[in-house]
């Protein structure tokens, strides 16, 4: 059959773009060393041909889930011929080998990506840049054809079926979750690169963080996408209704949003004020090698955890050389060519540049704080001190108090200018705004929930803390002599990027602030015919009832919900799913979502009775948490879109040059 | 100088971080697939599938290796899994059944349908036992060796060639 040469076609171009990425990785590295054009001109070719070398990789295998070609080992062990043919494509990412090469295949399309809109890059910087992409890219291309092969053949022996995807992966929200992830790990792979070609080329100027600023802003904009869809999926899909776990897989992709956080102020402060620049450097490295060590701590199962599917001491093995390599020999360089001497850049302690800087040090201890959580069992359990699990406690102690200073500074933040800001114009900006916020806080809890709640207050004071002096300097910008409506055009994207990062911030806050303080969970026995209520909304069990899907069956149960006593309800129907090939039960939960509150609602066991234990849970403002993410991920494509990036285009007309610099005050 | 040494901190840092995840490495996979492994079997009080009236505990599997099987006649899988445990039986490895979250009725029905490799089955209906064992789905297989000492476990089904190629030497190992 013809379709049985697919997998070897797809091992095939994934060879020969492995030794694409040795080229790009090899010759424009060595041409920008010895000021060749002609080497250096290797770099664009060769990382569109790795790019579409991987794509044919990745479409064959592919093609392999859809024709439920199981003599692929990969396909035998995590697909199913009953699968529905969207979950067969997704399937291709819900494994080890799969994700590994969709991994690859993302950090050759940022490499495109770079060499298609880099084209106003000196030469040799992009020579560098491109390269240093290459070496990263070969180094998991490696990883994938040495330890991760998904061609892998079953022959002869081929198995008649499937062993079928893990229930839990069978969802929307692992189709859109790990690519989105992917997207913001490897996307920080392009500031990383900018760095250490700007160490390697010793032009350690404000140039390199102009062109790294909206590469770095886009892969936060996807890795907050990503963590937030990991969240949401946490919360419908494990079937208790929690967000967030301090799971080290979530951890993982925590680690390098924390950094990356820091790295996108730090590089508005070295691109504006020339300040900051080793710090900067070690940072774009840090963010970057943080996202690799997330692979290893996912990938090599040192660390068990729920989301850890494939496991094996091997690949852990080759990921840690490769950090080691990739992260030691770029702290290496940074130890040896960072800028000898710090260049003063006088700011006083009243300014933005002072509390960008205090910014970055709370959150690198933020990111610290999380690391060691995450790695303190493995570093007990390497010193023979036995078996611990660091739980939420921890990290709720820590991180909660961190993130409330974090957001006291970040209120001032927007309000002050560079290098010196007199503290009576700060005074003035904000005083106002911290009385609303102090006032509108303190009685926010007793008009929502009747009752003081010290925990609310907080939270509220603090996101307000974070919009009103925001509002105020929004409404100050405003201003313009010819009205409201030009001031507010005149406001650049980077700036109201900046809003809607911070006000994602804040509408997170309010949401974890409301959903962990609020949140109801009643455990119940129904049957036919019974009725529990949950914060004046009615259920009634009304029918309960077998059901085949394609691949599982279920019990289904249909619950009438009427709130209050008003005459409209609607039904949820929750599931109980018994996947059939794994043999593998699963909760499918029915939510009722809306911006205040969601109710959730669970089947637990069947109990003897022919009733079942059911989970009902009503929970305020769950939706925020999503929505803040969505808001701050908007916010950081927004600033990307602002003019002065586009200025290379622009430059040709001198006019609109000038008129976008001033602008730039404002970021 | 000294700014230049300063800059070497985070390497130093990086290499203190990749020493522990290497140790990490070489000291988990034999832990990791149970944070029970080298523990007891937990402890438990359930009556048996054949026998409503006898109550066994954890002691029933000390003074032999055993092989530890969670099954339920629920479990798909499990049927494909019989003849290799039978097999096992066979070659006079002991073994023991959690019949898990399942009735008396359809745990009996299977093992007729199916065979008993089983010495006894412990008769799991609440799934407490598997809940302590940290099962998350059947067929799981725990070895616990003569003193009660989980030594090895095997997540899911276990095939034709896993009892040679595993199975078998890690019975031997601990005998």
């Amino acid at each position: 059959m013809q379709t049985l040469m697919i997998p070897e076609i797809g091992h095939y171009a994934l060879i020969i773009a492995l030794l694409m990425a040795l080229v790009q990785g090899v010759m424009p590295l060595a041409g920008a060393a010895t000021r060749r054009p002609l080497w250096m001109a290797y770099a664009r070719p060769m990382a569109t041909g790795q790019f579409l070398f991987l794509a044919i990789a990745y479409a064959c295998l592919t093609a392999s889930y859809l024709l439920d070609d199981f003599s692929v080992a990969n396909v035998a062990n995590n697909s199913n011929s009953m699968l529905p043919w969207y979950y067969k494509a997704s399937a291709v990412w819900g494994n080890h080998e799969g994700s590994v090469l969709l991994w690859s295949l993302i950090l050759a399309g940022w490499s495109f990506a770079v060499s298609r809109f880099s084209r106003e890059l000196p030469r040799d910087m992009l020579a560098r840049v491109m390269g240093v992409m290459g070496l990263v890219s070969v180094g998991f291309l490696a990883f994938v054809l040495i330890t991760s092969n998904p061609f892998e053949r079953l022959l002869p022996n081929v198995p008649q079926d499937g062993a079928d995807l893990n229930p839990l992966l069978q969802d929307f929200g692992l189709i859109v979750h790990p690519p989105m992830l992917y997207m913001g790990y490897v996307g920080f792979s392009v500031v990383f690169a900018f760095a250490i070609a700007a160490l390697l080329g010793g032009r350690l100027d404000a140039a390199w963080t102009r062109w790294a600023r909206p590469w770095t802003n886009i892969a936060w904009a996807f890795l907050t996408v990503g963590i937030a869809l990991g969240s949401w999926w946490a919360y419908y899909e494990l079937g208790w209704g929690g967000w967030w776990f301090w799971d080290p897989v979530e951890n993982a992709s925590l680690l390098p949003w924390l950094a990356g956080t820091a790295l996108i102020h730090s590089l508005a402060v070295t691109e504006k004020r020339g300040a900051f620049k080793s710090w900067t450097v070690l940072l774009a490295i840090t963010t970057f090698s943080l996202s690799l060590m997330g692979t290893f701590l996912v990938r090599s199962g040192v660390l068990t955890s729920v989301h850890a599917f494939a496991n094996d001491p091997s690949r852990g093995l080759f990921i840690l050389v490769l950090l080691g390599i990739t992260v030691g020999l770029s702290l290496l360089l940074f130890a040896l060519r960072a800028p000898r001497v710090s260049h003063q850049v006088g700011f006083s302690w009243l300014s933005r540049d002072a509390l960008l800087l205090i910014n970055n040090i709370l959150l690198v201890i933020m990111t610290v704080t999380v690391l060691l959580g995450t790695v303190y069992p493995l570093l007990l359990d390497a010193l023979n001190l036995g078996k611990i699990s660091v739980g939420p406690p921890y990290f709720n102690a820590l991180f909660v108090p961190l993130t409330v200073v974090l957001c006291l500074f970040m209120g001032l933040g927007p309000l002050a200018r560079w290098k010196h800001t007199p503290a009576r114009d700060l005074f003035r900006r904000s005083w106002l705004a911290g009385l609303a916020a102090l006032a509108i806080g303190a009685v926010a809890p007793l008009l929502y929930r009747g009752e003081w709640n010290l925990k609310v207050s907080l939270g509220v004071v603090i996101a307000l803390w974070i919009v009103l002096p925001m509002a105020r300097d929004l409404w100050a910008k405003s201003r313009h002599s010819a009205g409201r409506v030009a001031g507010i055009r005149r406001l650049s994207l980077a700036y109201w990027g900046m809003i809607l990062g911070h006000l994602g911030i804040a509408v997170t806050i309010i949401g974890v602030t409301v959903v962990s303080n609020y949140a109801i969970e009643r455990n119940v026995r129904m049957g036919v015919g019974d009725s529990v209520e949950v914060v004046g909304y009615t259920f009634t069990m009304t029918e309960l009832a077998n059901r085949r899907g394609p691949n599982y069956l279920a019990d289904t149960a249909e619950i009438e919900v009427r709130r209050g006593d008003s005459q409209r309800s609607f039904t949820m129907t929750p599931e109980k799913r018994l996947y059939i090939a794994r043999g593998m039960p699963m909760t499918q939960v029915a939510l009722r979502p809306g911006l205040f509150r969601d109710l959730y609602v669970a089947m637990g066991e069947d109990l003897e009775d022919g009733s079942w234990a059911m989970r009902i849970q009503y929970k305020p403002f769950v939706r925020w948490l999503w929505l803040g993410a969505l808001l701050m991920a908007f916010g950081g494509v927004l600033a990307v879109a602002d003019r002065r990036y586009r200025r290379a285009v622009t430059a040709r007309d001198p006019e609109r040059a000038v008129a976008a610099e001033p602008r730039e005050a404002t970021t | 100088m000294k700014r230049r040494l300063l800059l070497l901190l985070p390497l130093v840092g990086f290499l203190v971080l990749g020493a522990f995840l290497y140790m990490g490495l070489s000291i988990n996979p034999f832990e990791r697939d149970s944070a029970l492994m080298a523990r007891e079997f937990p402890a438990f009080e359930l009556t048996t599938l054949e026998d409503p009236e006898r109550v066994v505990d954890a002691s029933l599997l000390e003074g032999e290796v055993t092989l530890v099987n969670v099954w339920g006649e629920w479990c798909p899988t499990c049927k494909q899994e019989m003849p290799q445990l039978l097999d096992l039986a066979d070659r006079g490895v002991r073994l023991v059944g959690v019949d898990y979250k399942d009735t008396r009725e359809k745990g009996r029905e299977f093992l007729t349908e199916f065979g008993n490799p089983f010495e006894v089955n412990i008769f799991d209906p609440e799934g407490s036992l598997g809940f302590e064992l940290g099962v998350y789905g059947a067929p799981e297989t725990f070895l616990v060796d003569r003193e009660g000492i989980i030594r090895y476990h095997h997540t899911g089904y276990i095939r034709p060639e896993d009892v040679r190629e595993t199975i078998l030497p890690e019975v031997e190992r601990w005998r």
